[in-house]
Order: C-alpha cells, then sequence, then structure tokens
C-alpha cells in the first residue's frame, strides 16, 4: 500500500472527512503504518496512551475488563478510529484491542496528533464533530436503555 | 628516587644536589670551548697579515707553521718546549693551511656550543621533570582534608605551568655567572694593566651600576610575584565556573560571573602594565649607566692624556676593552634578576605543596608481594573528629568493630555515622583518640594493603575517563603482577626509557604491564576473570545493564576473530529460528541479490556499512566513484526523477506548515529553510522533467533519493524494474571498487563479521520491516535468547565492559556509575567492606537486593559495616550501632535493641 491509497482511505475516514487531500498526505505521510497480525493487542486496558489509530484495512475486537471477565463491546472495521479518549484526556487505555483478523493501521502519536491539530484547526472540528456524535450516541443508547428498562 | 621531608626552599641547593655531575661536565666544556673560541678570532689575525700582507714572507720564503710549543715557566728554566717541529710552507700553502685551520676552529667551535647547549637543554629537561614528578607524587600524598583547600586547577596550573620556566635557567643556573664574571675580569684586567685609577674609576662606575639596577628591578620582582597569584587565581575561577555552570545557568548569574572575571582581569590588567613601566624604567637607567662608564673614561683619559699621564693609545686602548665589559655585565645582570625571578616561581609553587599531615613516603611505597591480611579487630578509643576544635562530628567514639562481623550503623542524617564510616576509610583523619587494628595503628597501615583488604563505597563514586572494565578492574591494581611482553627492539628502547626516568629520578614503573591482581579478585589469570566480572556485576544488577551496551557496541573482527566467528554463528541460529512463521515478515535479511524495501537507496547501492565519512549517505551523490557507477548504469537521471518527485511531494505536504514546526526535522526530507528554494526551482521547471534541470541543482536533487526508504516513505518510487537496476548498480559498485576505497566501506556478508556494524546487528543481518507490531521488542528477545543458548551472553557482556565511561563517568546514568563503584569494591572480595549510604541513590526495593547481595559476600572471614540510610535496612545484620550527635547511645543484637526501645524503636518506626 503506497501513500496515494492510504490518502483514498483517508478521505474515507470521517475524523478526516474535511481536511484537504494535501494535508490528508501530510498525516499518512508523518503516520506510522503499523500491521497487526490476528490476536495482537494494539493496546491493553489500563496502559498508558500515547497514540491513536485509524483502521485501515481489517477487523478489531474492543474489549472490556470486568469483573466477570473479558468481554466483547464492539467491534472496529475499516476507517473507524481508536484511542483518541486516552490521548486527548490523559487518562489510562479505556479498553483493549485486538484484531481479529490480519489489520493494518496508521498510528498517529499523541505528539503529532496535537501537532496536526494546531496546523489544521479544521481538524479539530471534525474531532469535536465526532466526539460530539459519539455523545449523542451514547445518550441515545442510555435513553433506550432507561426507557426499555421502565418498560 | 628519595624524596622525603620538605622540598629545598633554595632553587639553587635543589638544583645543585640533583645535577652536580652534569653541572661539572658542562663546566669543564665551557672552560675547553675557550681554547678554541680564542683560536678562531687569532687566526684570521695570522692570515690577513702573513697569508694576504705577506708580513712574515718579507725575511724568507718559508716559515714554519702548526709549531707546537709549550713556554715553560720560569722556575722550570724558561725554555720553550717544542713538541713538533711544524712544516715549512711558503704564502700560498700558508693560506691554504690557515684558512683550513680557521674553518676547523669555527667547526669545532660549533661542535662546542652545539654539545654545550644540548647538555644544557638536557640537564634543564630533566630537572624540569624531577620536580614536575615529586609535585605529583606530594599531591597523591596530600591529605584529604587539604583536596578541600586546594583548587585542582590551580595544582594543574603550577605543575604545567609555573614550573616550566624553570628547566630552561636550570642549564645556565651555574655555567652563566662562571662564564659572563670570567669574561668580564678579564676586561677589568686588561684595563687594569693600562691604568689604575682609570680602572678604579669604571669599577667604581660598575658597582654602582650592579646595585642600582637590581634596586630598580625590584618592584619588577615583586610584580612578577604578583602575576604569577593572579593568574593561578584566574585558572581556578575559569575552573569553577566549568564545575558550576549548571548552577550558574539554573538561577541565572551569568553576569555576575562576568563582572567577577572582568574585575580580576582588570587587576591582573593593571599588574602587567605596571610591569611594563618598571621594566622600561629599569632599562632606562640601566642604559644611562652602562653609557656613564665611557663618559667618564673620555673625561678623565682625556685629561691625562693632556696633561701627560697617560699615551692616547692608552685611552683608546681602555676604551676598546670597555667595549667588551658591558654585554657581560648586563647579562651577569639579566642573569641575576632571573634567578630571582626562577626561585620566586619555585618558592611559590612548593610552599602549596608541604601542607601539614602528608602521608608518610613509606606507607605508599610498592608492595613486594601479595598483600598481607588485616588483622580480626579494630579497636575505636575515644575517636573525635572535628574541622575547627569546636563542632564535633563524632565525638568520643569507642568501638570495637571484628573485620569479619555484620554490622549495621543507623542514626539520623546529622548522626555522624557517615563520618564513622570515612574514618573506618581513612579518608577523615580523627583529630584525637586512637585506631588499632590487633594492636598495629591503623593509620601506620600502608595504602597498597588497605587498598587490597579493605573497601569503601560512599555515596558517590568517581568513574575515570576510560571502559567499565577498567573502572571495574581499578581496586585491584597495586603493583605490576606480569611484565608487559615487547620484542626486542620494543625492549631495548623501553629500557632507555627507563634509565633516564632513574635519572630524573622519576619511578621505573611500567603502565602496559599487567597490573590486574586476579588473585584478590578470585581468579587465577586473565582466563577466568570473565565469570568473576560478571558475577560481580549481578550482585549489583548491572550486568543485563552492560549486556545491552555490549549488544549496541563493536568489536574488530580481526583482533577478536573467535568471538567473531562465535557471533557468525549466532546469525546462522537466529535465521534459522526465524523461518519459524510466528516471525514471518518481522526481518527483511540482507540478499546480495533482493532489493531491500527496509533500507534506504543509499544502503541498497552500498550493501554494506559506511567505515569513515567517504560513503556518508549526505555526500554520496557528490562522490566521484559513486558517481561514476551511477552514470555507468544509467541511474543517475532515474534518481534525478525520483529526487524531483520527492521533491515535490516534500513541497505538496510541509508547505503550509510553519518553519519552526518540528514536522520537519522529524519527516521532511528538505529543510524548512529550503524548501522555498526548492519550491522555486519547481516552479521555474514547471513540469518540464528531469532533463530541463540546471546543473548547479541536480546534486541537491539527487541526494533526496538516497535516503529513501520505500517500505517506511511509501511514495511508491521504486518498482521491481528499478529494484532491478539499483541491484546491477549495486554489484557495479562493488566489483570495481578501487583500493583506496575499500576501507571506506564494510559489505554485508553472510559469512564475514562486520566490524564497522554493532554486535546486535551483526546478529540479525537484516532490517526489521517497517510497521510491524511488536517486531523489536521480539525481535531482541529472540536475540537474546540465541546468544544465551550459544554461552555468548558472557561474551557479549565482555563487549559492554569495553564502553567508555566518560568524563567522570558522566555517560552512565547517576544509578549506573554507582552499581558500578559498588561492583569496583566487591570484585576485590575485600575482607573489610565499609558501604556508607551508598545505595540511597536506588529505589527501596533494589536498594534491598542489592545489600542482600553484598551482605551474601560477607562469609568466610570477611564483614560488612553497612551505614544505613533508612533505619531499616539494618534489621537483617548481626549488630546495630545506634549514633547520635556524634555519639554512640547503644549498641547490640536487633532482638536485644528492640527489647530496649529507646532511640532505637523511635528510628524504626519513623522508617
Amino acid at each position: 500500500m503506497n501513500l496515494n491509497e492510504e490518502v483514498e482511505i483517508l478521505k474515507g475516514v470521517p475524523l478526516f472527512g474535511k481536511v484537504e487531500p494535501a494535508k490528508l498526505k501530510l498525516i499518512a505521510f508523518t503516520g506510522e503504518r503499523m500491521n497487526y497480525a490476528a490476536g495482537q493487542e494494539l493496546f491493553h486496558q489500563g496502559d498508558v496512551g500515547d497514540a491513536m489509530y485509524v483502521i485501515l484495512a481489517g477487523s478489531a475486537d474492543v474489549l472490556l475488563e470486568t469483573p466477570n471477565g473479558q468481554i466483547r463491546v464492539a467491534e472496529l472495521k475499516k476507517n473507524s478510529f481508536v484511542g483518541d479518549i486516552a490521548i486527548l484526556s490523559d487518562v489510562p487505555r479505556t479498553a483493549t484491542i485486538k484484531a481479529c483478523e490480519p489489520l493494518t493501521t496508521l498510528k498517529i502519536s499523541k505528539d503529532m496528533f496535537y501537532r496536526l491539530v494546531a496546523e489544521f484547526p479544521q481538524m479539530a472540528i471534525e474531532m469535536m464533530r465526532e466526539l460530539a456524535h459519539r455523545l449523542e450516541d451514547t445518550n441515545q443508547k442510555l435513553r433506550d436503555a432507561t426507557s426499555s428498562k421502565a418498560a | 628516587m628519595a624524596i622525603r621531608g620538605p622540598m629545598h626552599r633554595s632553587l639553587f641547593s635543589y638544583i645543585w644536589r640533583h645535577s652536580r655531575p652534569e653541572q661539572l661536565v658542562i663546566l669543564g666544556l665551557v672552560v675547553l670551548a675557550q681554547v678554541f673560541y680564542f683560536l678562531s678570532l687569532t687566526v684570521p689575525k695570522a692570515i690577513v697579515n702573513n697569508g694576504i700582507s705577506g708580513n712574515a714572507f718579507k725575511a724568507a720564503a718559508e716559515v714554519r707553521v702548526l709549531t707546537l710549543e709549550i713556554p715553560l715557566p720560569d722556575f722550570l728554566g724558561g725554555h720553550v718546549l717544542r713538541l713538533f717541529d711544524g712544516i715549512r710552507v711558503d704564502q700560498l700553502q700558508y693560506l691554504v693551511i690557515m684558512s683550513f685551520v680557521f674553518l676547523a676552529a669555527v667547526i669545532v667551535n660549533s661542535q662546542f656550543k652545539r654539545s654545550i647547549n644540548t647538555l644544557k637543554g638536557r640537564m634543564g629537561e630533566r630537572m624540569l621533570r624531577r620536580l614536575r614528578y615529586e609535585l605529583y607524587d606530594r599531591i597523591l600524598r596530600f591529605p584529604p582534608a587539604h583536596f578541600r583547600k586546594v583548587k585542582q586547577a590551580e595544582l594543574a596550573t603550577m605543575i604545567k605551568d609555573e614550573v616550566e620556566p624553570l628547566g630552561g635557567f636550570i642549564g645556565d643556573a651555574f655555567v652563566q655567572p662562571m662564564f659572563l664574571g670570567g669574561q668580564a675580569l678579564t676586561a677589568i684586567a686588561f684595563i687594569m694593566m693600562q691604568n689604575f685609577l682609570l680602572s678604579i674609576v669604571v669599577i667604581a662606575l660598575l658597582a654602582v651600576q650592579m646595585v642600582i639596577v637590581p634596586r630598580l628591578r625590584k618592584p619588577v620582582l615583586v610584580l612578577g610575584r604578583q602575576r604569577q597569584l593572579t593568574a593561578r587565581l584566574l585558572a581556578g575561577r575559569i575552573a569553577e565556573t566549568a564545575d558550576g555552570v549548571s548552577e550558574i545557568h539554573i538561577h541565572g548569574t551569568a553576569n555576575y560571573e562576568r563582572a567577577d572575571i572582568a574585575e580580576r582581569l582588570g587587576h591582573i590588567f593593571r599588574i602587567r602594565f605596571d610591569l611594563y613601566n618598571k621594566k622600561f624604567v629599569a632599562k632606562f637607567w640601566n642604559n644611562i649607566l652602562s653609557q656613564a662608564t665611557p663618559f667618564a673614561i673620555y673625561l678623565l683619559g682625556g685629561y691625562f692624556a693632556i696633561e701627560g699621564h697617560m699615551s692616547v693609545g692608552a685611552v683608546v686602548g681602555v676604551l676598546l676593552a670597555y667595549k667588551d665589559l658591558p654585554s657581560p655585565i648586563k647579562e651577569l645582570i639579566d642573569w641575576d634578576q632571573q634567578r630571582q625571578d626562577v626561585q620566586i616561581k619555585y618558592e611559590q609553587v612548593i610552599d602549596q605543596f608541604q601542607p601539614e599531615g602528608m602521608m608518610p613516603q613509606e606507607l605508599q611505597a610498592l608492595p613486594e608481594g601479595p598483600p598481607p591480611m588485616l588483622g580480626h579487630e579494630f579497636i575505636l578509643s575515644s575517636v573525635t573528629v572535628s574541622e575547627d576544635g569546636r563542632l564535633k562530628q563524632l565525638d568520643g567514639v569507642t568501638l570495637t568493630v571484628s573485620t569479619d562481623s555484620r554490622m549495621a550503623v543507623i542514626g539520623a542524617a546529622s548522626s555522624g555515622k557517615d563520618v564513622l564510616g570515612q574514618v573506618l576509610a581513612r579518608l577523615v583523619l580523627p583529630s584525637s583518640g586512637s585506631i588499632k587494628i590487633d594492636g598495629q595503628d591503623f593509620f601506620q597501615i600502608p595504602e597498597a594493603v588497605l587498598g587490597a583488604r579493605t573497601a569503601y563505597i560512599g555515596q558517590e563514586t568517581y568513574l575515570f575517563p576510560l571502559s567499565v572494565r577498567d573502572n571495574l578492574l581499578l581496586g585491584l591494581k597495586h603493583r605490576p603482577i606480569a611484565p608487559a611482553a615487547y620484542d626486542d627492539a620494543a625492549r631495548m628502547a623501553r629500557e632507555a626509557f627507563w634509565r633516564e626516568a632513574e635519572r630524573a629520578g622519576n619511578p621505573v614503573l611500567d603502565p602496559n604491564a599487567d597490573w590486574i591482581d586476579y588473585e584478590l579478585a578470585g581468579a587465577t589469570g586473565p582466563a577466568d576473570l570473565l565469570p568473576r566480572i560478571v558475577e560481580t556485576l549481578t550482585q549489583v544488577e548491572f550486568d543485563e545493564e552492560i549486556y545491552s551496551l555490549g549488544l549496541r557496541g563493536a568489536i574488530d573482527g580481526n583482533r577478536r576473530p573467535d568471538l567473531a566467528e562465535k557471533i557468525l554463528a549466532a546469525r546462522k541460529a537466529l535465521h534459522v529460528r526465524l523461518q519459524d512463521p510466528a516471525y514471518a515478515g518481522l526481518i527483511e535479511p540482507f540478499d546480495p541479490d533482493k532489493y531491500n524495501k527496509n533500507l534506504s537507496v543509499a544502503e541498497n547501492l552500498l550493501f554494506g556499512t559506511p567505515v569513515g565519512r567517504g560513503f556518508d549517505s549526505d555526500r554520496l551523490a557528490a562522490e566521484p566513484y559513486v558517481q561514476s557507477v551511477l552514470k555507468d548504469a544509467g541511474l543517475d537521471q532515474d534518481l534525478l526523477r525520483m529526487g524531483l518527485s520527492i521533491a515535490e511531494t516534500m513541497v505538496e505536504l510541509f508547505s503550509g506548515l510553519s518553519p519552526d514546526n518540528p514536522l520537519f526535522e522529524q519527516y521532511s526530507f528538505i529543510s524548512a529553510d529550503e524548501l522555498p528554494n526548492v519550491r522555486l526551482l519547481l516552479q521555474r521547471l514547471g513540469g518540464k522533467g528531469a532533463e530541463a534541470v540546471p546543473e548547479a541543482d541536480r546534486l541537491r536533487l539527487m541526494t533526496l533519493p538516497l535516503r529513501y526508504i520505500e517500505a517506511r516513505h511509501r511514495l511508491g518510487l521504486i518498482d521491481a524494474a528499478m529494484e532491478e537496476r539499483l541491484l546491477a548498480a549495486r554489484r557495479a559498485f562493488a566489483a570495481h571498487l578501487p583500493d583506496a576505497l575499500r576501507g571506506e566501506v564494510e559489505f554485508y556478508d553472510v559469512q564475514r563479521y562486520n566490524s564497522a556494524a554493532t554486535v546486535q546487528d551483526n546478529v540479525l543481518f537484516g532490517r526489521l520491516v517497517y510497521g510491524q507490531a511488536q517486531a523489536e521488542t521480539r525481535i531482541v528477545a529472540l536475540i537474546s535468547q540465541v546468544l544465551t543458548e550459544l554461552k555468548l551472553r558472557d561474551s557479549v557482556i565482555e563487549v559492554g565492559l569495553e564502553y567508555n565511561v566518560g568524563v567522570a563517568g558522566k555517560r552512565l546514568p547517576a544509578t549506573q556509575r554507582q552499581k558500578l563503584g559498588i561492583a569496583r569494591a566487591l570484585i576485590k572480595r575485600p575482607q573489610f567492606l565499609v558501604v556508607n549510604e551508598a545505595v540511597a541513590v536506588f529505589d527501596g526495593r533494589t536498594q534491598d537486593r542489592i545489600r542482600d547481595n553484598i551482605l551474601a559476600t560477607a562469609k568466610e572471614g570477611r564483614g560488612v559495616v553497612w551505614i544505613a540510610n533508612r533505619p531499616d535496612q539494618a534489621e537483617p545484620f548481626d549488630r546495630i550501632v545506634v549514633m547520635k550527635a556524634g555519639k554512640i547511645v547503644v549498641q547490640g543484637e536487633p532482638a536485644e535493641l528492640e527489647k530496649k526501645g529507646g532511640l532505637y524503636g523511635e528510628l524504626m518506626q519513623s522508617a
């Protein structure tokens, strides 16, 4: 996969949707492409977070450690990104991410992420939009959960 | 070699004592030289009068030359004793012979001059060497407290610079006054023969001159002394700035330092300028006075001539004789000034080198054989340590310590426990009280015995700028164990070197000899020392760190063929392991027939490690041989195209960024400063392609792709066809490499050890593939596994031991410096070990583990005194001493103390 192909994929990632292609190329160029075999972990719940990842190919499981053992709460597909919470709010990883098939990611280090945001404010806006979406999504789920409980 | 007692206060007696025979030889030569000097003056007269003017040949056609006759004094009959009849010659022959005699006299005369000067020079240099050695010897015997008063830079300046002028003077110390004095006396005698009264006047005037001029020069000498002192202080101050530079930066006091230095420089300037003034005033009066004598001769001599008391010829004779007087007199005065000057310098230096309480020389004598064991019992009786007599750091401590006991000392920070540790290592001398070992005075034990049988580790360890190994083994070097091996020529040179050393009073010791006392370390020789080193490093948990230094270190395969062979075996074993599918795709091995996507273009071309700077990737494109290879392979245009493409991408990617963005430095092929120029270049080209690139910009563009790594940068610049052409260029590069460049690159060859690469890279023989999760961790672990299986771990540690620790060990972090310090003490297997809060720099658990390891060594007659930085460290010890305010409060077994409670209980609870 060369840089231009990566840029094509990044165009499909909502976070970078509004970022102009030339900047996407910079993100792809400065980001580190990381490959994982099935079963390898991107990071483990409780680790210190130093990077976020954009899934370029393959899929991964989001696993939560609970007192009753590990449970799978979601699956990450191509174009999704993960690991942003730990680098944005300086908390340990909130979940474990494990590749369930050969996985290709673009790893964007914490430093790099902040530099990019500083250089390209539209990325920050996209990020906020995405986080707002997620929050709304979570609220929706909460509403659904409480209403179904009430029902 | 004896350097006993205080040094001579008088430089002259010092010189005379150590160079008497040489001075006498030189003096003899000077006297002898006068004969030939006289000859070289008289022969020209004979040549002019007889050879050319023919005066002697007016009476006879032939005369005798080269007759050798001695006129006998009257009491032997007054005859002339003729030794050689000479030969009869005519005028022309006379001229030729006498001219050659003149030439011979000149040559002999110059030979004398040369020999005398060489002898004087050698004697001076020997004396300088002796003096410098004696001063250094004294530094080694200074009482420890003295180093708190002197600055090291000042000591260095004194030994290096201040005694230097002494060397030049020593050769002239005795010869010069004799020689010049003789000349002056001759001239005065001649004047006396002409006219007694006139000679009295001349002598009187000379006497005035010799009294007044030195007096005028006195202030010059005083100022010279001040100049020397201020220069010394300046050197000390500059060294202080360097030592304390971080404090200056932290507190922002640079300008305060500037003020201080400017003040000092101003002071020095005033002294030096005064010196000039006074010097020229002295010179002025010197000139006036030396001209006063001819003035008196003209006036008085003229008067005598007019009155008829003296002939005009005699007056002229006196004047001529006087012509020869001022220069020896002046030189004598100069010599005298130089004498006073160096005498002052000498005194000022040696005053600094005889502090009170210097260690007697016997205590540092070279040991004859293996060091004897220490006794069994230290008895301290009312030991008091006090710097100024009031504040007592130790106050009447009475204590019995067995050398094989395991004793801990606890107390608060100011309890004096650390001072007790320093006293036991003889680093601090008690102001009163006594310490005895089995009845023998502790302070009379030779240093080498103490160095071999005891060890001390303080809170900080000083490391010399040598390898880890040299620092570790330092404590084993008390005497040469085995002489160095020399071939015949080298041994002869060595012996001549030592004879010279003896003449200058230097010791005949060979730093190249093997000084390592293997027995002390528990080994039998160089062969089985390594396991002991590894064991010691493990005791202080330093083995892993040295191991990884070893992996990153390099060895010269030609000098260590055995090790290189083993590492090649490890390479083979690793590559077998890498066949395991679990490791698939983590490593791209170096294959001469394949383009390596994880290497840069330059590395692929070179296919080896650059040794010098010649094939550095930044200048590779400019290297003529590389250029010819690229041209022959038709690659130069390709590289230019690739360079253009990279330039376009960089301009596209980085143009929007602010120039100080760190991304430039980390990722861009083109620096922020250069980017605008490159953008202009691309605009000028307007997409016209590589052919249109102006000559001046070609090199710059061709350099860009050399750093390009396909797997990392992913610009898709290298396709299969390009790979093939780069491979062809790689082969051509190796095939036609000129001999002159052969040393500049070590090729990747699976059969050969690469001395320019690290041990790890040699085992790996490939590159980690970019972007494979955890590739590095897994591969490094695999390499370690392979090396351990092949029993190579110790060998890698051996490589790591060669790591140079830098000035004061600053290339190692503080914890590693301290580990090395502890290991240095442990490898001696000391009979009696004092650990003075030496583990404080480590974290709590490491402290305890290292304590347990050290404690485990205290068996079979070996003991430890542990000055605890935390009271709870004392638990596993057999005996505990509790201190407070310089006194021992209580001591006993831990269980016993626990029952009593008191300060022990308080300390333990606070821990």
